[in-house]
Order: structure tokens, then C-alpha cells, then sequence
């Protein structure tokens, strides 16, 4: 057991918070879990499936900042492009969905979906074949955006392409993939995306087990990321990427080839982006290019602003508060969000450097030396008292 | 049939148990340093939009030697510097890491594993990590991504960060974050970092700028141990600093060599009283004989 904990808590800086994050993640989730599938619908502590898919919807927009996090907290890489590797996981899964409709399908054509039989395709084009399979989807969910990552990462980090402009590209990178697939070509539904499914692996998408299943898996999953993201930080690879965060050319000095470490750190937060991306589109129903549009990208980094970026839980919390708030905002004021949303940027910007997680850093900072005080007065008392 | 024959012959030949298949050997041989001297720099030119960097420098360092450069600013001290560390790319020329290291086709990390230690003008620690962690980084291992990211540190390399530690005077502020240290101490940390590498060869640019008299001199007595088993080339301003510790003092002025040897030899050489210690030695008369001198 304690070399469970210490496995979890890694002994460093922001390791201490990993096992009780852990805990409460997967503790609030089957909890919530339980209260949608084994209490009567009138119960006051009923959890309504609209509830547990808005949670899983959550926990993968959290998933996605530990993503964002991972390079731009860690490795100072401010990457506005990651809805893109969350899009194109979100479309294998999509594809797989797709498949499995099956001849449910508006035109009950056995193989091709409705969009192809509308575009009057005869048969199914080569990139669709084989994602009938769950494995195979999933393998591509993650092999695709890891992939774009390393072509991008790899050709971008060794021309020492760096800061403003590296942003700058992952902007362009996807957008220009938010008009590739709205292009009915693509042969990805263009502007509709993928939608309609009927079933995963044969269990029924509306169902409320099976959307409480998928969150679950979502919460397990976020929790097992979290775990690995903040082992893979913690060793001494991790020491490497803060060094590169903070003087790369000393890295370079000292016999770091920063470029690789960059690509892989770079291809590790994408294929995050991309399950993230394959567990959000069973849960909310569909996947369209709008996915891809610039502005979620800078949407997730102020997330993990918000947040506290640099350290993981920070990025987590950030995700989970600023969705809540758009979910509650929007509901009543829709048009006003985009202005909160921009003014809370300015103000952590201004006001929370560090986000939410640094304030509280700063809280126990300042609470610490008062206790320390507190115990040093009661041992001259008791001194004193002695004599 | 003798086809047969001799393909069976190839192969095994190829399997044979006692030799090592040419990519698996290793590419890194050692530093050849059989005539006594571990670096050659020759006619090396680089120019910046028409500015002559270097102009047709040479250069050559003993093993095991402690080397002052000096020179005015702009002379190209730093930028020989970026030269043999891979930073800079030179128009022409040449540059030899003992006999057989080519530098100039080697990028900064390969050049660095090769043994070569670098310190910035300006002390570059990671700022956000500890002491230990900074010198930990720094430590001779393999530095690829695999191995680094399942390293875990031996006692050998504990022991090895321990004893750096007491070298540079650190060992209370180890789990202390480097930005939090004095100018002086991050000096200090950063010739540390040099020292856990175990490099060959050391670069040390301006190593006592911002450092109090005590550091100073506590700094030249590490740099003079060092040499000897490592060959230590110093760029510095304060004379004073190099007068305590060179043996070899190379000039440089526009980009080449303008004299070397030892420290007397420099200050009575007539070239470098006009270009370069002029300006100091007659500050009062500065004026128009030291910019004639620099323009000459």
C-alpha cells in the first residue's frame, strides 16, 4: 500500500495531489453513476442522464487540457491548434458510429452511410474501410492525430520554429483542416459531419447504462492519464522538458537534442487530444468540422489558464469550471458568453498569473508560516511555563 | 554450386561471433589527443552582413591547458565561442576537437556529448528547479529520450552531484530553486553543471562578472584546479582576474589573433598596448590615439 501511494504521489512538487485527485475523481463518479442507475427517478439525489452526459462531456474537455497542459504548461509550447488532434479523434470514433448503423440509415443502404448515398457514391472510399472495427478505430483515433503531431511537430521544432509563430501554425494547421472537411469530398460528411448513430459495440448510444458506462469509462480514463502524465513529468524526461520550457539553448548545451523531446512530448499530448476526441462523440451524438474552428483551440488554452497552468490538476479543474460556467451562462445569457469568456482570459491574465491553482498555492503559503507561528508560541509558552 | 558456396561462406561471415556489425559499433570514438593537443581552430572567417566577425583566426589549445581570451568587445571572443559549440555556423575554415572531431558538421547536443561544456555570458540555470535537479540534468548520461525518461539516478551519480555540490559551495541550497539564488551562486551553479558533465574541454565566458571580490577569487583557485585534467578556455574582461590566473593569454581584436602568450609578454607587446590595454593604461589620454588604433 505505501508503495502504492508513493508510486502515485512520485515524491515532487505537484505530485502530492495525484492520489487524492484520483480518488475523488473516481469516488464522485460512481457515485454520480449510482445515482442515475439505482435510484427511483423522483429521488431528490437523482442524477439525470442529461446530467451524467454533461459530466462525461466534462471530463472529456479536461481530458483535452491535460493535453493542451502537458505542452504549454510544461514545455511552453502554446499550441492553438489542439481541437484539431481532438477532431480527428473524435471522427474515427464518428466513423465507427458510422459503420454501425449499418442498413439503419435514413436510405438503408447496408454499406454506405447517408451522406455517401446522398452524394450518389457507389461504393465506400478506401479511408472508410476497416473502421467497422472497434480496434481498428481506436487504434486510428490515436495513430492519426499522433501521426500529424509528429509530421508537424517534427518538422516544425527542427527549423527551431518557436513561440509566436509556432502558434501561429498550429492555428493555420487547424484551420486549414476545418475547411478540408467541410469539403463534401473529403468524404467526411462535409459541413453536416457524422451523426445519427444507433449503437457501440452493439449497446444502444441512448440507453442510459450505456451513457453512464461511457462516462465512467471517461472518468477511468482521465484518471489513468492523469496518473501517467504526472509520472512522465516527474521523471527526469520531465525535468528535460521544464529545462527546455525555460532555457532551451542551455538544454541544447548540455547535450539535449530539445528537438526530439519537443516532437514526443508533442505526439504524447496529441493522441491525449485524440481519446479525448473518440470518448466525447458517442457521448454528445455527433462530430462536424465546427470541431476544428480556431476558436475552440483558444478556447482549451484559456481553460488551462483559468486553471493554472503548469500543473495538471490545475488544467482539470480549469476545464471542468469554465464548461460548468459556459453551460450556465449560455442557458441565460447565450450572447454574452463570448464576452465573459474574453473578459475572464483578461482577468486571470491580469490578476491570476498562475490561475486558480497558484492562488491556492499562494492560500497555503500564507496560511503555512501562520501555523508555524501558532506551534512556535505554544513552545515558547510551554517553555516559559516550565520555568 | 559455388554460388551456393560462396553465399554460405558470406554468411558466415556475416554471424561470425567474434566481430561487431559496423552500425551496431559505437560512433563515438575517443578524443585523439596524441599531439598534446585537444583543440585546433584554423582560418576560420564569419561575417554578419558585411561586419567580419572572424577573420581568418587561428587557434590552437594544449591538453590539459588553461587559456585566457581577451580582447575589446566585438572582437569575436563570444562568437568563437558560438563557432566551436555548434551555435554559430562559420563561412569558412576549420575546427578540431583533438584529432579526429570534426566540429563543424556536429550540432550543439552532439558537440556537447562529445565533452565540450559551455557557460553563458549571462549564468542560464533552470530557474524553476532545484540546485540538485539542475545538476542532475547536467549529469554525463545518455542523453536520448528513452533513457532519459526511465533513468533513475545511481548512488554513483548521488555521489558524484554531492561532490560537485561541495565544490561550487551549494550543498545547503540543494533543493533550493535555482531562481532563487544570488547572481554570484548561479555562476557558480552553472560552472557546477560543467563540472557534473565531466567534460574535456570547458568554455567559461565571463565567469566572475556581478561576482564579489571573495567569489572572484574563490573562482579563479576552481578554474586554476581544473585545468590540468581539463583543458579550460576563459573569456574575461576584468584584467585583473586573468592576470591571477593565466598562464597563456590569447589576444583577439576584429576577429583574429593579434598575440599570445604569457601575461608579461602580452602587456609589454607593442600591437596590444595600441589596440587593446592602450585603452586602459592611458585612460586619461584616451581620445582620438585609441579609435585611430582601432581603425588601423
Amino acid at each position: 500500500m505505501t508503495r502504492l501511494t508513493e508510486w502515485f504521489s512520485a515524491g515532487r512538487s505537484s505530485g502530492k495531489h495525484t492520489l487524492p485527485f484520483v480518488v475523488i475523481l473516481l469516488v464522485v463518479s460512481l457515485l454520480a453513476s449510482g445515482a442515475n442507475l439505482l435510484l427511483p427517478e423522483d429521488s431528490a439525489l437523482y442524477v439525470s442522464t442529461y446530467t451524467i452526459t454533461l459530466l462525461g462531456k466534462y471530463l472529456c474537455y479536461a481530458m483535452l487540457a491535460l493535453a493542451v497542459d502537458i505542452i504549454w504548461g510544461y514545455c511552453g509550447i502554446l499550441s492553438l491548434g489542439h481541437g484539431a488532434f481532438f477532431a480527428l479523434g473524435g471522427y474515427a470514433m464518428g466513423m465507427y458510429l458510422m459503420r454501425q448503423i449499418g442498413d439503419r440509415g435514413v436510405y438503408g443502404d447496408p454499406l454506405l452511410p447517408d451522406f455517401m448515398v446522398f452524394l450518389d457514391w457507389k461504393e465506400l472510399p478506401w479511408f472508410w474501410l476497416g473502421m467497422d472495427n472497434f480496434g481498428f478505430a481506436m487504434l486510428m483515433a490515436v495513430v492519426v492525430p499522433g501521426l500529424l503531431a509528429f509530421v508537424f511537430g517534427w518538422l516544425a521544432f527542427r527549423s527551431r520554429v518557436t513561440g509566436v509563430y509556432l502558434s501561429i501554425m498550429t492555428q493555420a494547421l487547424t484551420y486549414a483542416l476545418l475547411l478540408a472537411f467541410f469539403r463534401n469530398e473529403m468524404g467526411f460528411g462535409g459541413n453536416n459531419g457524422l451523426t445519427d448513430f444507433k449503437e457501440i459495440l452493439g449497446f444502444d448510444l441512448q440507453a442510459d447504462s450505456t451513457r453512464v458506462s461511457l462516462f465512467m469509462i471517461t472518468a477511468f480514463l482521465l484518471a489513468v492519464l492523469f496518473v501517467v502524465s504526472q509520472r512522465i513529468l516527474s521523471s527526469r524526461f520531465g525535468k528535460v522538458v521544464l529545462a527546455i520550457r525555460d532555457a532551451e539553448a542551455r538544454s541544447r548545451f548540455i547535450g539535449y537534442r530539445t528537438d526530439r523531446y519537443k516532437v514526443w512530448l508533442f505526439v504524447y499530448s496529441a493522441v491525449i487530444a485524440g481519446i479525448a476526441g473518440a470518448l466525447y462523440v458517442p457521448q454528445v451524438g455527433i462530430i462536424n468540422p465546427g470541431e476544428f474552428s480556431p476558436i475552440n483551440s483558444i478556447e482549451m488554452v484559456i481553460w488551462v489558464a483559468v486553471g493554472g497552468r503548469g500543473t495538471l490538476i490545475g488544467a482539470v479543474i480549469g476545464a471542468i469550471l469554465v464548461n460548468y460556467a459556459k453551460t450556465r451562462f449560455t442557458a441565460i445569457l447565450p450572447d454574452a458568453w463570448l464576452f465573459a469568456l474574453g473578459a475572464m482570459f483578461v482577468l486571470v491574465t491580469l490578476y491570476l498569473p498562475k490561475g486558480l491553482m497558484g492562488l491556492y498555492a499562494q492560500m497555503m503559503a500564507k496560511r503555512r508560516p501562520r501555523i508555524l507561528e501558532e506551534s512556535a508560541v505554544k513552545e515558547s509558552a510551554t517553555k516559559e511555563s516550565e520555568v | 554450386m559455388s554460388a551456393i558456396e560462396n553465399t554460405v561462406e558470406n554468411l558466415r561471415e556475416t554471424f561470425r561471433r567474434d566481430q561487431v556489425w559496423p552500425f551496431l559499433a559505437p560512433t563515438q570514438t575517443k578524443v585523439n589527443v596524441d599531439n598534446q593537443m585537444i583543440l585546433y581552430v584554423e582560418g576560420l572567417n564569419l561575417s554578419f552582413d558585411g561586419f567580419k566577425a572572424l577573420n581568418n583566426l587561428n587557434l590552437y589549445v594544449n591538453d590539459g591547458e588553461l587559456r585566457c581570451l581577451i580582447g575589446a568587445n566585438g572582437a569575436g571572443k563570444t562568437t568563437l565561442m558560438d563557432v566551436i559549440t555548434g551555435k554559430t555556423q562559420c563561412d569558412s575554415g576549420t575546427v578540431f576537437f583533438g584529432q579526429n572531431h570534426n566540429l563543424l558538421n556536429k550540432d550543439e547536443a552532439e558537440i556537447a556529448q562529445l565533452g565540450i561544456g559551455r557557460k553563458f555570458q549571462k549564468p542560464t540555470v533552470f530557474e524553476e528547479q532545484t540546485v540538485f535537479d539542475n545538476l542532475e540534468l547536467s549529469l554525463k548520461t545518455d542523453k536520448g529520450v528513452l533513457p532519459t525518461l526511465f533513468s533513475r539516478l545511481t548512488p554513483t551519480q548521488i555521489d558524484r552531484i554531492d561532490e560537485v555540490l561541495k565544490i561550487i559551495g551549494l550543498a545547503k541550497h540543494r533543493f533550493m530553486l535555482a531562481g532563487a539564488l544570488s547572481h554570484g551562486q548561479k555562476q557558480w551553479l552553472e560552472i557546477g553543471m560543467l563540472l557534473a558533465a565531466d567534460p574535456r574541454l570547458l568554455l567559461i565566458d565571463e565567469p566572475v562578472a556581478g561576482m564579489t571580490p571573495q567569489e572572484t577569487e574563490k573562482t579563479a583557485e576552481l578554474l586554476t584546479s581544473l585545468a590540468g585534467e581539463r583543458t579550460v578556455i576563459v573569456v574575461e574582461h576584468d584584467m585583473e582576474f586573468v592576470r591571477s590566473i593565466a598562464r597563456t593569454v590569447t589576444v583577439l581584436h576584429q576577429g583574429s589573433v593579434l598575440a599570445e602568450g604569457t601575461m608579461d609578454q602580452i602587456q609589454s607587446n607593442k600591437d596590444v598596448i595600441e589596440v587593446y590595454l592602450g585603452e586602459e593604461a592611458g585612460e586619461s589620454e584616451v581620445g582620438e590615439d585609441a579609435v585611430e588604433g582601432e581603425n588601423a
